[in-house]
């Protein structure tokens, strides 16, 4: 009898409840591990937010030097979408070239990486991290020089005629396009690599032998599963672009202007702060509703 | 690609898959007749699966032909293949309903309603109410019989199984097998059934083939390979023999004579597969009897006599070890009739066969007696 002593009770607990006191704080620790994450947050977003909130609904008439009143001045919004709106569309557009572009490059380049690459895979992830290594402004300057009118890329697409002679890219929205799509690349290839690599080749096996030719498996079997991965990876390279200035800066011309641009000279230039302060909660919410409706559809597509 | 399409029996000729220096599956050559059960059992690690795997198209023989219906399939993609496969792995869409899963192969060929063979497919493997479910949500035994329904769905020419119903408990494994068999003779699938269990192999296959390193050691009818193997691999691969090392020096009529040290005992030259020079004489140890003495023993048995060294009760039968004058143990099963006699360990006894049952195989001069020991898995009592 005295062995049965030592069997587990059916709930599976251990005979010998852990003392009460050990157990509350078991049940604090979550959330004592969430501290440091939720202060710095709130610190450092919720409070600034609400800032931005008021400032957005400050009176339009006043400035830094006659002070800001906080008036409720919600028509600080339709004025500043009716004055800008076009960069805003261009914000939309330009990101939205740029992430077609990127899956183009980067679906194929993540898939190569994770299934294909055998002992290559972690020199070619680190290739598509290095040019983080440098900064994010440098990395556009260079390309300011690729694509400058007397740069060996200009010249080769002139010769082959699909320039004309006086042709350029740099100051053009295809610069700030293809800038655009460089510089987020590693953030939509990452996360998808990590969707990719955890895929298993044996599924795609029993896909073929289940009927399915390579394209069948791969719109059946391959992108389904790398779903997470896609749509992580279209979030981050989506949003950093859209509020992007600096490609149109230094690539583009106030032609090219994204709403970036309109934000960033607000502050920092006309310093209209409820402006700039509108600008930026209407960004944020555009942005807010395309995610929603972007997850909103690849989540049910998934379920298909 | 359609099933439809006139089935044919499948031929591996000179099959051959090296990996590297590696031969996986060395020269192999085997027909198996459109619409029979084909088992293929051998030891992990031998090439079940790699053969397979070139039958079905996911690796490309290094060497060799697969013909089907006389039509070399060797170098068709896997889609185009009317094979189908139950994966060791399973290999579940996790992505995927159970319904989604079964529907698979239907839905890529473009059979719009698929509804009532998926729902009928799943209640023949015991899963109704399942649709639902994705993979990660059903127990191993579940998923297996998933991915047994999903292959059997699509009624191919050939259906391979790699070991399809390793994770189910008995009860389970014996219906799924009488399933599995009606179907087959039903539909008149052919079905290439790679098992370790060598029971399910003996009680389901037509043909039963025995695969030691790449290469086919026997091949035939499993009261065939069971009755008289081919090998001594095969000898104690297919449940147990005692293998007693000795020479032949010939016939004497229909018989040959082997010395083991000293004594003389003869073995019919049909159930002979040498007959010269060092052999190895088999007897299995359900066809070894013990006495007491060698009074008791049959007239035209043969017989050695020894001590009882240990006495297993497993139920159906008794399974002994008999050491004879020269230090080998024999093991012996008695069945547990209730009129047989007891033995202890440390009784003298006499065990004695029918030299019919006997066969000899021929041996290396190097090797010696070779037996199992009683605490391998006897034939019939296995899980
Ligand atoms: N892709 C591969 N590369 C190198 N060696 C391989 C490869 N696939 C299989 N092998 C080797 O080939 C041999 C046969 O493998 P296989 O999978 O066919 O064995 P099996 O008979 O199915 O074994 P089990 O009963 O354990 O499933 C093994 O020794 C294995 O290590
Ligand atoms: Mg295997």
């Amino acid at each position: 009898m005295s062995a049965l002593a030592h069997v587990p009770t059916a709930s599976g607990q251990p005979v010998s409840p852990p003392p009460a006191a050990r157990r509350g704080r078991h049940r604090l620790l979550p959330y004592l591990l969430l501290l440091p994450g939720a202060a710095w947050l709130f610190l450092f977003f919720a409070v600034p937010l609400v800032q931005l909130a008021a400032a957005s609904l400050y009176d339009p008439t006043g400035s830094l030097s006659t002070g800001y009143a906080l008036t409720w001045a919600f028509g600080n919004y339709p004025t500043a979408l009716q004055a800008y709106w076009p960069q805003f569309g261009r914000s939309f557009l330009y990101a939205g070239i740029a992430l077609v572009l990127a899956l183009l490059m980067g679906y194929p380049l993540a898939y190569a990486i994770a299934q294909k690459a055998g002992r290559w895979k972690n020199l070619l992830l680190v290739c598509v991290i290095a040019p983080m290594f440098t900064s994010f402004l440098v990395r556009t300057l260079a390309w300011k020089t690729i694509l400058s009118d007397n740069g060996w890329l200009v010249g080769l697409l002139r010769d082959v005629h699909l320039l004309g002679p006086d042709g350029r890219l740099l100051a053009t929205p295809i610069a700030v396009v293809l800038g655009l799509t460089y510089n987020f690349l590693p953030f939509l290839v990452l996360p998808l690599y990590a969707s990719l690599e955890r895929l298993d080749y044996r599924l795609l096996e029993a896909a073929s032998d289940l009927y399915a030719s390579p394209l069948k498996t791969f719109r059946r079997v391959t992108l389904p599963l790398s779903m997470p991965g896609l749509i992580a990876g279209t979030l981050l390279f989506f949003i950093p672009a859209t509020g992007d200035y600096i490609n149109a800066e230094l690539l583009g011309t106030p032609k090219e202007y994204m709403i970036g641009n309109v934000i960033d000279s607000a502050f920092l230039v006309r310093l209209d702060y409820p402006q700039g302060a509108a600008l930026s909660f209407l960004l944020m919410s555009a942005i807010l509703v395309v995610v929603f409706v972007y997850l909103r559809r690849a989540g049910t597509e998934e379920v298909l | 690609m359609a099933p439809e399409t006139p089935a044919g029996d499948l031929r591996l000729a000179n099959l051959t898959k090296t990996f590297g220096a590696f031969t996986a599956v060395d020269d192999l050559s085997l027909t198996v007749p459109q619409g029979s059960f084909f088992a293929l059992l051998g030891a992990s690690g031998c090439g079940k699966t790699t053969t397979l795997r070139m039958i079905a198209g996911l690796e490309e023989p290094t060497s060799g032909q697969v013909l089907l219906a006389d039509r070399d399939i060797a170098r068709l993609r896997p889609y185009k293949r009317p094979v189908n496969t139950v994966f060791q792995s399973y290999a579940l869409f996790p992505h995927l309903d159970i319904f989604e899963n079964v529907a698979f192969g239907l839905r890529r060929r473009g059979i719009r309603s698929v509804d009532g063979q998926v729902r009928e497919m799943l209640s023949l493997v015991q899963l109704d109410g399942y649709e639902r479910r994705r993979p990660a949500q059903l127990s191993g035994g579940q998923q297996q019989r998933v991915a047994l329904a999903r292959a059997l769905i699509n009624q191919p020419q050939v259906l391979l199984l790699d070991e399809p119903l390793g994770a189910l408990d008995l009860k389970l494994r014996r219906q799924m097998q009488i399933e599995l068999k009606r179907i087959q003779t039903e539909v008149g699938i052919t079905f290439v059934h790679v098992t370790h269990d060598q029971e399910e192999a003996m009680t389901m296959a037509d043909t039963v083939a025995v695969m030691n390193a790449g290469r086919i050691e026997q091949l035939g009818a499993p009261a065939e390979i069971y009755e008289f193997p081919a090998t001594a691999f095969v000898a104690n691969f297919l449940g147990q023999s005692n293998l007693i090392a000795g020479e032949t020096t010939g016939g004497n009529g229909g018989d040959l004579l082997v010395t083991v040290h000293g004594s003389r005992f003869s073995v019919p030259a049909r159930r002979s597969r040498a007959d010269q020079g060092p052999v190895h004489l088999g007897v299995r140890p359900e066809k070894l009897h013990l006495v007491r003495s060698a009074d008791e023993v049959p007239a035209g048995s043969q017989h050695l006599d020894g001590t009882i060294t240990d006495a297993s009760y497993v139920g159906v039968s008794t399974q002994y070890l008999l050491r004879t004058g020269w230090g080998t143990e024999l093991s012996v099963f008695a069945a547990n009739s209730g009129s047989q006699q007891r033995f202890a360990p440390g009784d003298r006894a006499v065990a004695y066969w029918d030299p019919g049952h006997a066969f000899l195989l021929g041996r290396h001069a190097d090797e010696d007696d070779r037996t199992t020991g009683i605490l391998d898995e006897p034939v019939g009592t296995s899980s």
